[in-house]
């Protein structure tokens, strides 16, 4: 089996409506560059639908706060937030951060 | 297209209806047999989107093909119970996938006739024939885009897949001509201001695809030979007797059937 | 289900007090209907048991294609081939949301595909079944849609957030496949004496392998008490069997046609359907590989794979060539 270690990077695909709304994250995909991922999007997520726009991201570009509510915890820079999710450990006690 | 309006008569303007909707139609299977087998997800999608649009521009040729001929046979009853000789597509639609290089170089080289072709018949005089063309060329205009971009990444990409370009294209060119060679219906057509003259979208075509070979670091074929009989009906491939009797098998073997 | 026979790692359920503060805090927020996502703090079992979970079910809807894909080129109708198309497509795109999901957890794509090609993972017994005549294609997507159905839209409240969103857009791109099946059996059965005879026999060879896409009875199983603690199973096999029974066997009338089961019959004081078990050792023989058509399903897609290689390189070494060019012109 060749062609592991070149998978498609991994895009995220945001799109807006028709209805004057802001661009929202629908899903991702696999994609060789941004303009295939462009095409793809539109045929994985859109099924062609004219009138819409949409942007793409590779996943490894976007930075995330943590998603926890409640006992926040500290975000380092993390490039592959959607592939590699990381776990810190944060004793309740340090409280907010 | 032409002003003067000569009508056409009922025999010439179903066949060349039944060439619109037989290429589509004949191409819509052939896709549609990658379901579940192409090289990565998003493409498998990408193709099954293509041969759904040329599925639902068959039915909207063929049912006019059908109301034209006024002799009660609908788009399902054209698909189903013609025969080889009855088929008018391209030789180029009818011929197997092959490879996927082989699938999108033959999608390529028929997309950038198509797209040519159906903008063309939006100026067509007859409205219905106006109206297929003005939905489908949209369709046909996000697939000539994709199969650029993918015959473009694939002969400029590694040796390996700029070789199979290049065989696709060696194999798939001599069914080029056809596209632009006119006949008595070609003509009845132009006369009535229905359809283009067929030579007329050639210098067109051989620039874009030109174009794209240069991007595509591939060589055009020195011999410009054309192989015919698909669109005319006159000799199909092997190729494409056996498409029907997978095609046509259900509606053959239990005609009183609907389904 | 699509996902059969998940082990999970545990060793049986914590109770709260037995929990570390982290992993209590983790419970408490899934008790109270919270989502977790991917970033963060999650057992290891939890992310285990979830990628196989969500793997198996992504594999299940890629060889999923194929045994109705296998109708397409030989579809009756322009109409039934379109709809077919579409519903065989959503199946690949609903294979494509879920890898998505389970990237999120740290697996690759090509990972979990190497895991399918290879035999490592699993995916649901029951498309191991081969689509004989074109009735199969009203029986797979009225019975196995329709059981598919019946454990898809509780997992939309799944626990893990990407898993629950996939869910909720699968559902909803997936309502028209049962309706599509059942369209084709009523069709037959309302048509030739040649059709009703194909309708029931495809009811006849679904049947069964229907019942078994629920699992085996858990009502014991310790490693189903976890998943459920863990809401990444939100129902027993058996309860959703019943379920599925209750609800086909009305349909089934409505067709008439006989589902294949001697002893089946109504129970007034259970207010269900008493039903025979489907064949567990034929079961079994399935997922070790012995089912009609294991051989066909994996090497259908080893195919697919190895010989898209080309393509795969092939774009991607373009995509670097053209990012090369444009740093270059910079």
């Amino acid at each position: 089996m060749s062609s592991t270690t070149h998978e498609w990077p991994l895009f995220e695909i945001f799109i807006r409506g028709q209805h004057g709304l802001s661009h929202r994250h629908v899903g991702s995909l696999h994609a060789a560059d941004a303009e295939m991922a462009i095409k793809n999007a539109r045929d994985v997520y859109t099924r062609r639908n004219e009138g819409v726009s949409i942007w793409v991201v590779e996943a490894t570009q976007i930075a995330a706060s943590s998603p926890e509510e409640k006992g926040p915890l500290y975000e380092p820079a993390n490039d592959k937030v959607y592939r590699h999710p990381t776990f810190f450990d944060i004793p309740d006690e340090v409280g907010a951060m | 297209m032409s002003t003067s309006q000569t009508e056409p008569n009922k025999g010439e303007l179903f066949e060349f209806l039944c060439r619109m909707g037989d290429n589509t139609l004949v191409l819509g299977h052939r896709v549609s047999e990658w379901c579940g087998h192409a090289p990565v997800l998003e493409e498998d999608i990408a193709l099954a989107n293509t041969a759904l649009d040329l599925i639902g521009q068959t039915t909207l040729w063929l049912d006019l093909a059908g109301k034209v001929e006024d002799a009660g046979r609908d788009a399902d009853r054209l698909a189903f119970h013609r025969d080889v000789w009855d088929f008018r597509n391209l030789l180029l639609v009818e011929q197997p996938n092959g490879d996927f290089g082989q699938t999108i170089m033959r999608q390529f080289l028929f997309d950038a006739w198509h797209l040519s072709q159906l903008t063309a018949l939006m100026e067509s005089s007859d409205a219905q024939i106006a109206a297929i063309a003005e939905k489908s060329s949209k369709e046909a205009t996000y697939h000539l885009e994709r199969a650029t971009d993918t015959v473009i990444g694939l002969g400029d990409g590694t040796d390996e897949s700029h070789r199979r370009m290049q065989n696709a294209l060696d194999l798939l060119w001599p069914y080029v001509g056809e596209m632009f060679v006119a006949d008595a219906v070609d003509e009845a057509m132009v006369a009535a201001g229905i359809a283009p003259d067929p030579a007329s979208l050639r210098p067109a075509y051989d620039t874009l695809v030109n174009d794209v070979f240069t991007a595509a670091t591939l060589t055009k074929p020195q011999d410009d030979f054309g192989h015919r009989g698909g669109k005319s009906g006159k000799r199909h491939s092997e190729h494409l007797g056996h498409m029907l009797t997978q095609m046509q098998w259900l509606q053959r073997a239990y005609p009183d059937a609907t389904w | 289900m699509y996902a059969q026979m998940i082990k999970s790692t545990g060793q049986g359920v914590k109770s709260l007090e037995e929990m570390d503060p982290q992993e209590r805090a983790f419970q408490e927020r899934i008790n109270a209907g919270g989502k977790i996502e991917p970033k963060d703090w999650m057992p290891d079992g939890y992310r285990k048991n979830l990628i196989r979970q969500i793997g198996q079910h992504a594999h299940s809807e890629i060889v999923g294609q194929l045994p109705e894909g296998n109708w397409i080129t030989r579809a009756p109708t322009l109409e039934r081939k379109a709809i077919l198309l579409a519903k065989v497509q959503d199946e690949a795109g609903h294979g494509l949301y879920l890898y998505c999901a389970a990237e999120t957890l740290g697996v690759s794509r090509d990972q979990l595909t190497r895991d399918l090609l290879s035999g490592k993972m699993k995916y649901s017994s029951i498309f191991n079944y081969p689509t004989l005549t074109w009735a199969d294609m009203g029986a797979v997507g009225w019975l196995v849609d329709g059981a598919a159905i019946m454990n898809q839209v509780p997992l939309q409240r799944t626990s893990y957030g990407p898993y629950a969103r996939a869910m909720v857009r699968i559902c909803k791109e997936e309502s028209f496949h049962q309706r599509q099946g059942y369209d084709i059996m009523m069709k037959m059965a309302k048509g030739t004496d040649a059709q009703r005879k194909m309708a029931q026999d495809a009811l006849n060879r679904f049947w069964g392998p229907a019942l078994m896409m629920f699992g085996p009875s858990d009502e014991n199983s310790v490693h189903s008490a976890q998943s459920m603690a863990w809401k990444i199973k939100m129902n027993s096999n058996d309860e959703l069997r019943q379920k599925f029974v209750d609800e086909c066997v009305p349909q089934a009338e409505y067709l008439g046609l006989t589902v294949p089961d001697p002893d089946l019959k109504w129970n007034e004081e259970r207010g269900h359907y008493d039903f025979t078990q489907p064949d567990w050792d034929e079961f079994f023989d399935v997922l070790k590989g012995n089912g009609p058509c294991n051989t066909e399903r994996l090497a259908a897609h080893n195919k697919a794979w190895d010989d898209g290689a080309w393509v795969r390189d092939g774009l991607m070494a373009h995509a670097a060539k053209k990012r090369a060019a444009k740093l270059a012109a910079e």
